[in-house]
């Protein structure tokens, strides 16, 4: 397996959707791969500090400005 | 104040079937409950999309009032979340075609880039590269960082990676075909992470 192939699995890697026989290939090249073994870590790392991180936050007095104004609209059938 | 108790279990049914049921009857404290559960998630797409804070607080509410509206349209065979995520993308897309008039928006359009494709900058993360960045500096890149990806990039990243949506509700949400989600995703991954290693590379000094 050459690194293209590799990076071209990425994602079936990182979202667990491959069969058992190509993972068994994946973890083949890693092993011998530090580029790909760094880009599989990094892009995990990636996805999951966008999960973690709250970076558009809704702060309470404008959600709660929000809300009332989306609720009284609803009330009057809107 | 609710006074209906919500039936959990009988065949398993999502707990937003029974709000959105309430809702249609009339009971606006129940639609209260379902704006109160996304609006988060709601306020959080569309200031991706629009890159506008303004924008991103009408949005908001203008996807709460139409789907008030539409409420008798809400087939239940799809998720009531999916389906509020779908109004809130095209009210976000609407709101970005007001602003730049002229200049068409459009998610549908392929970019062309082979940034990340092939990844090149391939130094490790230092173990904890949050460390080494306070909270409102580690959201100020965060921000940057996806702000810089072309639009159908990040649109695909949000809805599948940050807010959790399957390949295939993104694809429906976005009026994508499987395999673009799939090939803007691995891209979109691909060049945040690239991007993100300028900041978050070992160093040479701590290397250990
Ligand atoms: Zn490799």
């Amino acid at each position: 397996m050459t690194c293209s192939e590799f990076i071209a699995l990425l994602d079936d890697l990182i979202d667990d959707s491959v069969s058992p026989e190509i993972r068994a290939d994946l973890q083949n090249h890693l092993q011998g791969c530090e580029h790909c073994e760094v880009t599989l870590n990094t892009t995990r790392k990636t996805i999951e500090i966008y999960r973690s991180h709250e970076i558009y936050d809704l702060p309470s007095n404008l959600r709660e400005r929000l809300h009332a104004a989306i609720m009284a609209r609803c009330k009057k059938g809107c | 104040m609710s006074t209906i108790q919500t039936i959990a279990g009988e065949n398993e049914q999502h707990p937003d079937v029974a709000l959105v049921e309430r809702a249609r009857a009339g009971d606006v404290s129940a639609y209260d409950t379902l704006v109160r559960k996304y609006d988060r998630q709601v306020f959080r797409i569309a200031q991706h999309i629009t890159q506008n804070r303004e924008d991103a607080e009408d949005v908001m509410q203008d996807a709460f009032l139409k789907a008030y509206e539409k409420l008798e349209q809400f087939q239940g065979n799809s998720k009531f979340y999916t389906w509020l995520v779908r109004i809130a993308v095209n009210e976000s897309l609407m709101r970005l075609r007001k602003r730049r008039t002229g200049k068409m928006v459009s998610i549908d359009e392929d970019v062309e880039t082979d940034e990340g494709s092939v990844p090149r900058d391939l130094a490790d993360w230092s173990p904890d590269p949050e460390q080494n960045y306070n909270q409102s500096e580690l959201a100020e890149i965060l921000r940057k960082t996806i702000q810089g990806l072309p639009q159908g990039f990040r649109i695909v990243f949000v809805l599948r990676d940050v807010e959790g949506l399957s390949t295939e509700e993104t694809a429906e949400t976005l009026g994508l075909s499987i395999p673009a989600v799939k090939s803007r995703l691995l891209r979109a991954r691909l060049q945040l992470r690239e991007r993100l290693s300028r900041y978050f590379r070992r160093k040479k000094g701590d290397e250990k």
